[in-house]
């Protein structure tokens, strides 16, 4: 306690460093994640093309991902912008599924409906199928943003300053408390950004909660379904 | 190292054909060994502990809430964090950092397991109960064949994490393959660096390939079926099913 509190400075900066690159790569990969899914479920080659790419992506080790980044992209190995494209592929992979997979499961009448009503395809994709498509998405992001918010301590390993730091510096000097003070603020921003991700898809899905009591095992189901896919 | 080059990729390339990083207890064979022993190690662990809950919780349904929320607060536990708080707490040796790993392989397990066996339809499990099947035989026989395709995704996603976060163990001086990265970094000698990552990031995709291969093998014929021919089932446990394809 102690130590925290005579570092709330130091903790503070690197809680801020952290924050940011666990949740740059998490709107990145849904920016680019939700277009390539609707192009991917147009287009079957390219679908699997697509998904087949983004599982052998997904596969690369963070560690090795973190040391190959800095030769493709001609960065410092200590520039955080490594860890934030790394985290953004991998949650592009695991959200491009989850997308894909969300756009699938939408009745195929729901779709039919909005073209007879004279939707172009466009209006269509973003006024039916998408808000469709958010609690399965919605899922997905709960997984990315803790997956995510965890991996970034890894950067640490190669300099890239985060919570992480407060790892390495904890190790090397033998000081147990600085690594628990830095899992439990790890454990703590999770948290936050959860409770958010589930306001915000409460928000955006009140349809959902009129079904929720005949629904719920169902979709108790698919978001363990997604944490089994994203992991 | 000496290399006659300064390009990066030729460094790499002399350092993963140099004859002497291939022998001995420092080459690559024995660096992949250790690697692969403490992802054994861990998965059997993590499987002991996963596998008795997960099917008790599937097959009752006791207990589900604990398992969610559980399984969500274990995953948000950074395994650096912990792999060094546990050496710094218990001392140095094998078993801190395996036990830090098992907690990053039980999460996936956990769900794979708990989600797999509750996936199974519940008028095929009421059908094997009124033939007079015992719980047990209903468990062993009917939900764990027809929840494995899932079960098995959560299998490979542990695996996949597991043999991609050993590399930290090297931190600690434990060796596996995440040495390479660490005298590369130290020793400023890029070709070791990358193609210890090299190494590592192989080694993944192939795991996570025999993975695939063993889902596909032995999982029962009657479930592979391509979901959209299948009449049953809603549309959502099709997005389902396709979500523990994998590489499908």
């Amino acid at each position: 306690m102690d130590w925290f509190l005579a570092n709330l400075d130091f903790i503070w900066l690197h809680t801020r460093l952290h924050l940011y690159q666990a949740v740059v790569p998490l709107v990145l990969g849904l920016i680019v994640a939700v277009p390539v899914a609707q192009f991917a479920r147009l287009n079957a080659v390219v679908g699997s093309v697509l998904l087949t790419g983004s599982s052998i992506l997904y596969t690369i080790p963070s560690l090795a991902m973190f040391v190959f980044l800095p030769v493709v992209l001609g960065t410092r190995v200590i520039d955080p912008v490594n860890v934030i494209v790394a985290l953004a592929i991998y949650a592009f992979s695991l959200l491009v599924r989850a997308t894909l997979d969300a756009l699938n499961s939408i009745d195929d009448g729901v779709r039919q409906a909005a073209v007879a009503m004279g939707y172009t395809p466009v209006r269509r994709f973003l006024t039916v199928d998408l808000p469709l498509a958010l609690p399965v998405l919605f899922a997905g992001l709960r997984v990315v943003s803790v997956t995510n918010i965890s991996l970034v301590s890894v950067g640490a390993l190669i300099g890239v300053p985060s919570l992480g730091t407060l790892f390495t510096d904890g190790l090397f000097r033998s000081f147990p408390t600085e690594i628990a003070v830095g899992i439990i603020i790890i454990l703590l921003l999770a948290l936050i950004l959860d409770l958010l991700l589930v306001l915000a898809e409460r928000l955006l899905t009140p349809w959902t909660r009129k079904v929720a009591v005949k629904g719920a095992p169902d979709a108790e189901i698919m978001a363990l379904q997604a944490e089994v896919a994203g992991s | 190292m000496d290399y006659t080059s300064d390009n990066l990729f030729v460094q790499m390339w002399q350092w993963l054909t140099a004859p002497a990083n291939w022998e001995g207890e420092r080459g690559i064979p024995m660096r992949v060994a250790e690697h692969l022993g403490y992802t054994g190690l861990t998965m059997l662990i993590a499987l002991a502990i996963a596998v008795p809950i997960g099917l008790y919780v599937g097959h009752t349904g006791r207990g589900r809430v604990v398992i969610v929320s559980g399984v969500g607060i274990l995953r948000a536990l950074p395994t650096l964090g912990l792999v060094f708080l546990f050496v710094l707490l218990t001392g140095l040796g094998l078993m801190p950092p395996i036990w830090a790993l098992v907690l990053l392989a039980v999460p996936p397990l956990l769900s794979g397991i708990y989600a797999g066996i509750s996936s199974v339809d519940r008028a095929v499990v009421d059908a094997a109960r009124s033939m007079g099947m015992a719980e047990g035989q209903i468990l062993l026989r009917v939900e764990v064949p027809n929840g494995l395709p899932v079960i098995l995704g959560g299998v490979r996603a542990a695996l996949l994490q597991v043999v991609s976060t050993v590399a930290v163990v090297a931190f600690i001086n434990l060796g596996g393959l995440g040495v390479y990265l660490v005298e590369g970094t130290q020793l400023a000698d890029y070709g070791r660096l990358f193609g210890g990552a090299v190494v590592i990031t192989v080694l993944a995709i192939i795991v996570d390939l025999l993975m695939g291969l063993l889902q596909r093998i032995v999982v029962s014929p009657g479930l592979r079926t391509p979901d959209r021919v299948r009449p049953t089932g809603s549309g959502r446990q099709k997005a389902v099913a396709s979500a523990q394809g994998g590489t499908t």
